[in-house]
């Protein structure tokens, strides 16, 4: 337990080995990780250390090659397609590096093809309120600068009211001033809706704004660390 | 799911150029199923209403000569229904202004009332009154030949007396849809004429008052018609019949059914062929199509969309592609179809079109390219769903090359870098660049079988008429004549020479196989017609026994060479004797069998005699020679090579040509919808990495090379084996449609080889020049910021 918050993962023993092209590649080497509810994660991991993997078997994107995760009551390891479906339709919201948005669908769209298959969730423009983007609703992706795209991505994944929200390098793509709005966007909805937030990024200065730090290396969790005060995004530069 | 639905509209409008290409080869396709299918049953519909309405007997015979009052005892023969008695005669004509031989056949009517069986189908004016003898009723293509119309005359030299022939109506007849001159082997309507004329006129200038000589006759419907053609020939020996015999062996019929039957293979052959590859297009495109969205199929699951509902935005996408090219297809299909139809019944002359559309047709030609499309989106879109979300978001690993074997085989040295990877992606991807090959290779096929009908019809023509039948003209006599007539023809001015022959009707007999035809006899020294064998070398009839056609031996009477076959003579004595199969002659057109003169002579017991002759004659003097044949009243007809040869072109050629030509039109759609698909498709799976070498310092030309440098080679890989495919199938072709009319040999022009690689290369170019189009506006910095 962590302050007394109860954790909503609970992952034990995850490895991962996946092959590509011809080269076999161990992301994770047995990690064991929890997330509780409310709090806001940082990963932290230089790149190939397998911190994206983790995330995306968290997220239910990815099986692991062996140990179990635990969302809730959902054993995720042990899942059928339609369980993991389900959890990922209502309890996960995902930002990606790359956004990874619908060319086709402009911001607005982008959010609500989310909020139509939700259970409860915001309207599209509430969401994209969060991450002050009312003014560029109507805008297809290509019109929008890589932050803002990250923003869109930000308000599609937040629409839904998930439990959990899993960022993966939301900032990775952009410079340090659009990058410190879109932390702002994730801290403001950490704060507001009590959304549990990981982050995973290998930009240390990130980590100043979490709660509790998971320092990743060679597929293993190397390190912890426990911030007494969270710094706000504003005073993030890198 | 209304974003969903956006989503599907706004990327089917992106990618309408893709989108159209697709649709155009469904509708390629299945127009040229509606075509083909629909135009041959509208023509079987067409005829066989034109036969109901208007009565077409079951079955005929000619005979010398029987009193009206036999008529009865005919129509008291077991199985027969309706008799109708006429008189037939050949008759000469001249046309004022026509400086040609014209021949025609009359063919009395009833005066009283509408004939019973054959009616005629009025075009204009009005049938012969009884009272006025001289009245004729002509048929519409000879009318429109000669621009004759009711109010007109023509003069009809009947028993060497010249009588002017008062045309008083114009009309069609189920019994002359095709109208053949004895002797030909081609229609020729400007010289050859069907007139109908009252009875009591017809029988007493011919001498025939009060009896008949020809009789057409309907079937009970459980009749069975060899039963009753035996006694109608034994009812009729005794007054010289020449043997009757059903609708199948009718002259016209025949050769209207042959021709249909021969559109029919082609209508059978090519849309499949078409639908086949249309299908396979789809297939293939949309399996590509689908593969290359794999990002955001596992972008909309990670937001928890669940299978079947990406699926079916997927499917519907592919839907709406396939459906809007079927209705387009539908569409043309049907119009292009009535206009064919159109065209065929004016070419036949059938009175009015029926125009069918059966439902099955429409919905196998639609269901085939839905599946075809389905398949290949929920082949695609398994193995996307397949992956985890994870895996479908990041780029493909990269896969695996190797050193082509090309590369292994020449000097490093020989090849630059960018044609290695053209040779590594090729290699690397065998499957799917031998499919991209494969449509090319079948593109090429599909245009090398259209212009395939046009070769095999000048070789037909060709072996015909330079090998075999060389003489300018051919004489028909009335009746047998001596051999003193070959003489009196060789000694006309202006006849170079003359030879004789011999034509006699029979009936080929072997095991239970049978055919009617006839027998042929030439002189010994024959040189103006002779026959070819299969090596086209000409050969002499051999002094005893029987050569027959190819086809006539091997399909369908199913003899060897050494074989016996009895040969029943339908006319004179009607002698049946067992003759030796001396071998087989090549024949493109028609068939026969060939005897030497003498020996069919022997065999006749009638003397020395012809029914005709070949004739070679001073060109100069053609209008004298023409002049002294139409004074003779033996002279039945008389045939001009050039003629059949014009006419030829003129008519059964351009149906053909009619359908080749919208065959080539839907051919290179395909090719062009197959080349540039392919490209297309390239380019949305190598953008990324051609974007990579332009940061890189490659040029743009060098790119291009590397997309456009692979499409080009498939291509020419493609049209290597299209040769070979277009062979195969114009083989496939000629089997189907070959008959006794005619075969079709396999000649394939190396002008039919080019005009195939020409159409598909043309494809080739305009793709890559679209390609090259959309590489030179490529955004570097776009396309490489979308991911890592």
């Amino acid at each position: 337990m962590n302050d007394g918050h109860e954790a909503i993962f609970v992952a034990h023993d995850l490895t991962k080995v996946y092959r590509v092209g011809e080269v076999e590649v161990h992301a994770l080497r047995g990690v064991d990780v929890q997330l509780f509810a409310g709090e806001f994660l940082v990963l932290l991991g230089a790149s190939g250390s397998g911190k994206s993997t983790l995330l995306n078997i968290l997220g239910g994107l990815d099986t692991p090659t062996a140990g179990t995760v635990r969302f809730d009551d959902i054993d995720l390891t042990g899942a059928s397609e339609a369980e993991l479906t389900e959890y990922r339709r209502h309890s996960v919201g995902f930002v990606f590096q790359f956004y990874n948005l619908i060319p086709s669908l402009t911001a607005r769209e982008n959010v609500s093809i989310v909020t139509e298959i939700a259970r409860e969730p915001m309207a599209p423009e509430e969401a994209l309120g969060m991450v002050d983007l009312q003014e560029r609703m109507d805008h297809f992706p290509a019109q929008l600068s890589g932050g803002e795209q990250q923003r869109v991505a930000i308000a599609r994944a937040i629409a839904k009211r998930p439990r959990v929200l899993l960022c993966d390098e939301p900032t990775g793509a952009l410079d340090s001033q659009t990058g410190v709005r879109v932390l702002q966007a994730l801290a403001r909805v950490n704060e507001e809706y009590g959304t549990a937030t990981a982050v995973i990024t290998h930009n240390a200065s990130i980590a100043d704004m979490a709660d509790r730090v998971l320092f990743m290396s060679d597929g293993r969790i190397s390190g912890e660390r426990r911030n007494d005060e969270r710094k706000p995004p504003t005073e993030i530069t890198w | 799911m209304r974003a969903l639905d956006r989503k599907r509209w706004r990327e089917l409008w992106q990618m309408r150029g893709q989108a159209a290409a697709i649709a155009l080869i469904i509708a390629s396709g299945v127009a040229t199923y509606i075509i083909s299918l629909s135009t041959i049953d509208s023509l079987k519909l067409t005829q066989a209403n034109y036969y109901q309405t208007n009565r077409f007997a079951d079955g005929f015979v000619s005979l010398k000569r029987a009193p009206l009052a036999l008529l009865e005892r005919v129509q008291s023969i077991e199985g027969l229904r309706e008799a109708e008695a006429r008189v037939r005669a050949q008759i000469n004509v001249e046309v004022p202004g026509f400086p040609d031989p014209v021949t025609g056949m009359l063919v009395s009517v009833p005066e009283e009332r509408v004939s019973l069986l054959n009616q005629l189908h009025m075009v204009r004016g009005r049938r012969p009154a009884p009272d006025r003898p001289w009245e004729v009723v002509i048929n519409e293509a000879f009318a429109e030949a000669q621009s004759l119309a009711p109010g007109d005359e023509i003069i009809g030299i009947i028993n060497g007396r010249r009588e002017d022939l008062a045309i008083v109506g114009i009309a069609l007849s189920p019994e002359f849809i095709y109208q053949i001159r004895p002797g030909d082997i081609f229609p020729d309507y400007e010289r050859y004429a069907i007139m109908w004329m009252g009875y009591r006129g017809l029988s007493v200038a011919y001498d025939m008052d009060g009896a008949f000589n020809d009789l057409v006759f309907t079937l009970n419907r459980d009749a069975e018609p060899a039963a009753v053609i035996e006694r109608v020939d034994a009812l009729l020996e005794t007054y010289g019949g020449q043997g009757a015999y059903t609708r199948k062996d009718q002259l016209s019929h025949r050769y209207i059914t042959q021709e249909i039957v021969g559109l029919e293979a082609m209508a059978r052959i090519f849309p499949v062929i078409f639908l086949a590859f249309a299908a396979f297009l789809i297939n293939f495109v949309t399996n590509r199509l689908i593969h290359s969205e794999r990002d955001q199929i596992g972008v909309l699951k990670a937001f928890g969309y669940d299978n079947l509902t990406v699926g079916l935005h997927y499917v519907s996408v592919v839907l709406i592609i396939v459906l809007a090219g079927a209705v387009v297809g539908i569409g043309f299909g049907t119009w292009a179809a009535r206009g064919l139809t159109g065209l065929y019944i004016e070419f036949f002359r059938f009175p009015r079109l029926d125009y069918v559309l059966r439902p099955d047709v429409l919905i196998v030609g639609v269901l085939v390219t839905l599946v075809a499309g389905l398949a290949g989106t929920l082949h695609a879109f398994r193995s996307a769903v397949r992956l985890s979300p994870a895996e479908a978001m990041r780029p493909e690993t990269p896969p695996v090359y190797h050193r082509s074997l090309v590369e292994r085989v020449l000097a490093r040295q020989l090849l630059d870098q960018p044609s290695r990877m053209i040779l590594r992606h090729i290699g690397r991807a065998p499957v799917k660049s031998a499919l991209t090959a494969l449509g090319v290779a079948l593109s090429t096929g599909l245009v090398m079988s259209g212009n395939f009908q046009e070769d095999a019809v000048d070789y037909m023509m060709w072996s015909h008429f330079t090998l075999a039948a060389r003489e300018d003209l051919t004489v028909t006599f009335n009746e047998l004549a001596g051999d003193e007539a070959v003489f009196e023809l060789a000694a006309l001015p202006g006849v170079l020479r003359a030879e004789g022959m011999r034509a006699v009707p029979v009936r080929f007999r072997y095991g239970n196989r049978s055919y009617r035809s006839a027998i042929q006899g030439y002189g010994p020294d024959a040189e103006l017609h002779r026959l070819v064998d299969a090596s086209q070398d000409p050969i002499r009839p051999p002094p005893a026994g029987l050569v027959l056609t190819s086809y006539l031996g091997e399909e369908i009477l199913g003899v060897r060479p050494g074989d016996t076959v009895t040969v029943e003579v339908l006319t004179g004595r009607r002698p049946v004797i067992d003759v030796p199969v001396a071998g087989f002659v090549d024949e493109y057109i028609g068939i026969s069998g060939y005897m030497e003169l003498e020996s069919l002579n022997r065999i006749m017991r009638e003397g020395h005699v012809v029914t005709g002759g070949f004739l070679a004659i001073d060109s100069a003097e053609q209008p004298r020679v023409f002049d002294e044949l139409m004074r003779r009243p033996g002279v039945a007809a008389i045939a001009m090579r050039s003629q059949s040869i014009e006419s030829f072109y003129e008519s059964f050629a351009e149906t053909i040509l009619i359908f080749t030509f919208v065959n080539t039109l839907l051919a290179g759609t395909i090719a062009f919808g197959a080349v540039y698909n392919s490209a297309r498709i390239a380019l949305a799976e190598r953008s990324r990495e051609l974007a990579s070498l332009r940061v890189l310092g490659f040029t743009r030309g060098e790119i291009a090379y590397i997309l456009v440098g692979e499409l080009m080679l498939l291509v020419v890989i493609g049209i290597g084996f299209g040769f070979f495919v277009g062979r195969g199938i114009c083989a496939l072709f000629a089997e189907a449609i070959s008959s006794d009319i005619y075969r079709v040999p396999l000649v394939l022009e190396p002008s039919t080889y080019t005009s195939g690689a020409a159409v598909v290369l043309a494809s080739g170019v305009i793709s890559s020049m679209v390609i090259k189009r959309r590489l030179d506006r490529l955004d570097l910095v776009q396309v490489l910021k979308t991911r890592e």
